[in-house]
């Protein structure tokens, strides 16, 4: 199966400065084992020493925050698009 | 509807359904009006919330400095509720802020320090937090962290609504200070079992996430992830379609940012939709388009916009 993973600026020396990377799994576990065989030290940016999500990563799948659907247990369907951003205040401070 | 002065008409706005972007009898939409507050924009509760906590509790004189990290909305509010009640104002923003915002500023007395476009607002709040530390007489309200910002909706917003929409199901909002989810959220939370609180969150431009180390990253000290059941990140092409459509069924004319809440109201809606369940989402509008103008999101096509968007802090 395959999923698109989209990469932050910040982490495009892992993927050779690809802003999209192709991947596969069937959870967000997988998806990120299975980046870290191609692009080897992008986990570490992604999981602390504990293996959970680094406070400032904000994964999404289908534009769904994966925090609120499992974690890195959340499920990934054949066809997903995963995004990766740095948790930034954003300008949205005026949304509200 | 009476008011003693401007101040005392902030909140109370009204709570309108969707006829025509609601998929069904049984699931429906309802916009709260956040654009009728004083200044247009649901910032107003916030700002007069936080002014007056700092006044309750000897922070704040007649005659004082404020100074803010904001990229619009909620300097416009202060500036109204300072000239109005005569405090100074001093907002910092980030210099690709859209121009009829720095102009609005100005206008209502605000002084404007600019901060780096690259990083947002994050390098508004820390470029904040370099003067208000070698200004200390200065007062920083934060809206990042005053529990006053939430209090306002724990208050207002939220209890509207559920006066409104007794059988409401879902509160859509956006997610940046996180004050109206995390106010608004709790309240409804606390008074209607199983109700779920949507946070839409806008995706920016490359240039608006920098090259900042990833574990230098913001998340507001208000935000309690415990008071959300779901998280949507909405791009700009997105936010512009359905701002538009807004517009086009239902004549409610939003800024983008709205677009963004809409389009994740309207996800809860098809998947209640497709569980066959009720639902009666309320999201908020969170202030009129007159301000998106010169982003060029209301014309063209949405490529166009799209491209026009990109580096901007579009909400």
């Amino acid at each position: 199966m395959s999923i698109e993973v989209r990469i932050p600026t910040i982490l495009r020396p892992y993927t050779g400065d690809a802003k999209t990377v192709e991947a596969s799994g069937d959870s967000l576990t997988a998806v990120i084992d299975d980046l870290e065989t191609r692009h080897p030290g992008l986990r570490e940016r992604l999981l602390d020493e504990g293996g959970s999500l680094r406070r400032f990563v904000n994964i999404y799948i289908d534009d769904e925050d994966v925090r609120f659907m499992g974690g890195l247990q959340a499920p990934v369907s054949d066809g997903a698009s995963i995004t990766i951003l740095p948790a930034v205040a954003g300008g949205s401070a005026d949304l509200g | 509807m009476r008011y003693d002065s401007l101040l005392d008409s902030v909140g109370n706005t009204p709570l309108v359904g969707l006829p025509h972007l609601s998929p069904s009898a049984d699931v429906r939409l309802w916009a709260k009006l956040e654009d009728r507050n004083p200044t247009g924009s649901v910032k107003d509760r916030a700002a007069l919330a936080m002014i007056e906590a700092a006044e309750a509790d000897g922070t704040l004189s007649p005659g004082d400095t404020i100074l803010e990290p904001t990229s619009g909305n909620t300097g416009i509010s202060l500036a109204m509720a300072c000239k109005v009640k005569g405090y100074r104002l001093i907002c910092v923003m980030p210099e690709n802020a859209s121009g009829e915002r720095v102009q609005i500023l100005r206008m209502w007395g605000a002084e404007i320090i600019s901060s780096p476009a690259a990083g947002g607002s994050n390098e508004a709040v820390r470029v904040a937090r370099e003067l208000a530390a070698q200004n200390d007489h200065w007062v920083m309200l934060y809206q990042y962290g005053n529990p006053a910002n939430a209090l306002a909706h724990y208050r207002g917003t939220g209890p509207e609504i559920l006066a409104d929409l007794p059988t409401v199901t879902h509160f859509v909002a956006g997610l940046g200070t996180t004050g109206t989810l995390m106010g608004a959220g709790r309240f409804l939370r606390e008074h209607v079992p199983g109700i779920q609180i949507v946070a839409a969150e806008p995706r920016y431009g490359e240039l608006v996430y920098g090259l900042r180390n990833i574990d230098e990253g913001f998340v507001p000290e208000l935000y309690d992830p415990t008071i959300l059941t779901t998280r949507f990140s909405v791009g700009p092409r997105d936010a512009v379609r359905r701002t538009r459509e807004l517009l086009e069924l239902e004549g409610i004319f939003a800024g983008i940012s709205t677009g963004a809440i809409l389009h994740a109201a309207l996800n809860c809606a098809s998947k209640a939709v497709t569980a066959g369940e009720r639902a009666d989402i309320a999201f908020i509008v969170c202030d009129g388009g007159w301000k998106y103008l010169s982003t060029g999101a209301y014309e063209g096509t949405l490529d166009e916009a799209e491209d026009a968007l990109d580096g901007q802090l579009w909400a």
